[in-house]
């Protein structure tokens, strides 16, 4: 087994120490400075906590999938609203559970799959088989099965497929 | 009290922007009361977390942005924040429902 480098995780350093300055709403040098040395520090020592490191490949597919993911969201809160509000006509809405085959394995890629499904009203967050080939949703409105596993797997696994593995 | 006045472009989008958030929290509530069963009341209290804490903190960024003249964005944090952690709240509710659930059927065979 390979020993854990010790160089610090460049993205948790860069996100520590840009959220550092965001929280104390400055770009002095003076705390551009201590956010680095904070950074640092915190991510060599949290590192312990979780040798896995991601590979972040492919960054340009970011920006793309986080606007999917905004629409999506925006879109699903006014069909879940609907369906609460009863404003779906005469339409019986059924819930129900759905089982997704899944290719994508990295653990920090499964993890951005969970947020993006549990912040998207409609989709619920279930289980994933102890194999890891495949995950259980609960959606709120499965009308069309084939479509949501059609949606999943083209629109977020993929994506993330191409930024993790 | 005086309030600094403060443009047209920041007040009509930052109210229409409070409405809409509010009556998306509202509407996610009044899931838990309406939908049936406790899988489908997991779906709507997100509507108020996500789209409806994000017209808020958008509110938030544009009025502060515009009263202190500079712009103020750390409200971008407690979205990463509250995205990043709900999860693992929804996982452990989900999974301990079902096997609630599991228990149930088995104790009723």
């Amino acid at each position: 087994m390979k020993k854990p480098s010790s160089s610090p995780p460049p993205v948790l350093t860069t996100a520590l120490a840009a959220s550092w300055l965001l929280l104390n709403q400055t770009l002095a040098l003076g705390q551009i400075a201590f956010a680095a040395l904070l950074a640092l520090a915190l991510a060599r020592t949290t590192s312990a906590l979780r040798p896995l490191r991601p590979r972040l490949r492919r960054m340009r597919t970011v920006p793309g999938l986080l606007l999917m993911v905004l629409t999506d969201i925006t879109r699903s809160s006014f069909n879940v609203a609907r369906i609460v509000l009863g404003l779906v006509g005469n339409r019986p809405v059924h819930a129900g559970f759905l089982d997704i085959p899944l290719e994508l394995r990295d653990p920090h890629g499964l993890a951005a799959l969970a947020t993006i499904i549990t912040a998207t009203p409609g989709t619920v967050w279930v289980g994933l088989a102890p194999d890891g080939h495949s995950l259980t949703l609960h959606v709120l409105d499965l009308r069309d099965g084939i479509g949501w596993i059609h949606l999943i797997k083209t629109r977020y696994e993929q994506p993330l497929i191409r930024i993790f593995e | 009290m005086t309030t600094p006045g403060l443009p047209l472009w920041v007040t009509v989008p930052g109210t229409l922007l409070l409405v809409a958030g509010g009556l998306l929290a509202m509407i996610g509530a009044l899931g838990l009361v309406r939908l049936r069963d406790f899988p489908s009341r997991m779906h709507a209290p997100t509507i108020g977390t996500t789209l409806g804490s994000g017209c808020v903190l958008v509110t938030s960024m544009l009025v502060s942005s515009a009263m202190l003249g500079r712009p103020v964005a750390h409200e971008l944090l407690i979205t990463l924040f509250v995205v990043v952690t709900a999860p693992i709240t929804a996982m452990l509710l989900m999974r301990a429902a079902v096997y609630r659930d599991a228990i149930r059927k088995r104790s009723r065979r």
